[in-house]
């Protein structure tokens, strides 16, 4: 990869999830394609699912379910009060 | 259990010859609050003929997007002990083999953590754990990987993927669903526990075409036992058969779909390029009749039960495939995943997105040349057309 590093992938993704928190749930390959659709060959999907998984193993994020899988900002369950 | 909770709907399950979970539940209930409750909530819905369950939300444990199915009652003032039962997947042993001390082990971090309640097995192949609250995820999964335990798969991932007992137990196992059933489990742990796709995938094996996972119908993609040569015959153990007095015309020869079995003297005769492979005549009479020696798997894909469109059966994608390694048929998955990844939308299963972009595309798209074969059922394929079509009309 040409300068693009995994950190700043998961950056990006993170502000993706951040910006459209409470809007629209984005799934992994919301994700994986915005990021490939901007930098074309310079990232692989590989690099993407690396980023995720930086994201989910740092806490940054977490996965939800509704319907299908997504990645959401950690937040506490209305349902669970 | 106490007076104080009646359960009149409840109590008609109990009737009858068969076991009741209601009857199960009754027993826990006085031990455990979580599980009165569900029978206070189980009965109110069936008196209401409403469901009280919230499902779905944030779910799994740290690192993970499966394994954990998040559930909440929407009655959690009148049902407090259950406002929190979520449902813990177990990653099942291959063909579901325990031995007494791991199912200890498994009871006792369950009852220490969760209802205590327990379903063996779900259909995707998983031990189901029922109920337990979020704060006990986390202690829950400790306890399971200490033990050498992982989840199971839900949501947007490979889901756990299961077998039949194969050749552990059964003569007619065509190739080692065991041994593959681990190989994929292990191979693609990021793709059973990081939800990565448009929507599930499962995938089954089965040893033969009994198809006892019901891969066919239940996975998107099925692995199915077959064998590419002539049926093993014992001609002696078939004597055996007619001496004793079974109706060997009846019950096999002419239940034969494609009419290959015929009998002579004490001999039977099986014209094996007619053969379908459908398995009667084997199982009637599995002292005189084996599969053949040359095996491998047959690969179909896109089977599913009806949830958002309606139910399909997996196609014909490989006719048959060696099984003596698994390189193979790790390149075709990884294809079909990457084929998927691009051209499938949100909530599409495998066999949904071929409808929609046609097989031919697809098996170009993955790399396959088209076969004859590559058919929804054996002999059914509506491009080709037979004499007697046209006589009829």
């Amino acid at each position: 990869m040409a300068g693009i590093s995994i950190e700043q992938i998961a950056d990006e993704m993170y502000q993706m999830v951040a910006e459209s928190a409470g809007q629209k749930k984005l799934k992994s390959t919301d994700l994986t394609k915005a990021i490939t659709s901007k930098y074309g060959d310079q990232v692989s999907k590989q690099d993407c699912k690396d980023a995720i998984k930086l994201l989910i193993d740092s806490g940054r994020c977490v996965y939800g379910y509704f319907g299908g899988s997504s990645i959401e900002l950690p937040h506490k369950e209305g349902s669970a009060n | 259990m106490s007076d104080e909770l009646k359960t009149p709907l409840l109590d008609e399950l109990e009737k009858g010859p068969w076991p009741s979970f209601v009857s199960d539940l009754k027993q826990m209930a006085p031990k455990k609050r979580m599980v009165r409750d569900l029978l206070g909530q189980l009965e109110k819905s069936y008196r209401d003929k409403r469901g009280y369950w919230k499902h779905g939300g944030l779910v799994g444990v740290m690192g993970y997007g499966g394994g954990v199915i998040g559930r909440y009652s929407a009655l959690p003032e009148e049902f407090p002990g259950v406002s929190h039962f979520h449902t813990i997947r177990v990653n099942q042993p291959s063909g579901w083999f325990y031995t007494a001390k791991a199912l200890n082990e498994l009871m006792d971090i369950w009852d220490a953590h969760g209802s205590g309640l327990l379903n063996m097995h779900g259909s995707t192949g998983d031990l189901v754990f029922l109920g337990t609250v979020t704060d006990e995820l986390e202690p829950t999964f400790r306890e399971l990987t200490a033990k050498d335990w992982d989840l199971g798969g839900s949501g947007s991932d490979m889901r756990t993927p299961s077998c039949c007992v194969g050749p552990a137990r059964c003569q007619n196992a065509c190739y080692d669903t065991l041994a593959l059933t681990y190989d994929l489990t292990h191979k693609y742990q990021d793709e059973l526990h990081r939800p990565m796709f448009n929507y599930k995938f499962k995938i089954k094996m089965s040893g033969c075409p009994n198809d006892c996972t019901a891969a066919i119908a239940r996975s998107d993609l099925g692995i199915i036992g077959i064998w590419k040569d002539d049926i093993q015959v014992d001609q002696a153990a078939f004597a055996e058969y007619l001496d004793s007095g079974m109706n060997v015309q009846e019950y096999v020869v002419e239940k034969c779909p494609t009419k290959c079995i015929s009998i002579e003297g004490k001999e039977i005769k099986i014209d094996n390029s007619d053969c379908v492979k459908c398995m009667h005549c084997i199982n009637m009479l599995p002292k005189a009749l084996r599969v053949g020696k040359e095996r491998g798997a047959a690969i179909v894909l896109g089977g599913k039960a009806p949830i958002v469109e309606g139910a399909l059966f997996g196609s014909m994608m490989i006719p048959f495939m060696k099984m003596d390694d698994f390189e193979e048929l790790h390149d075709l998955i990884e294809r079909i995943w990457e084929f998927w990844d691009e051209h499938g939308k949100n909530r599409e299963r495998i066999g949904e997105c071929v409808e929609r972009v046609g097989l031919a595309a697809f098996i170009e798209g993955i790399g396959l040349e088209p076969i004859p074969q590559m058919v929804t059922q054996p002999r059914d394929n509506p491009y080709i057309f037979y004499e007697e079509y046209y006589e009829e009309e």
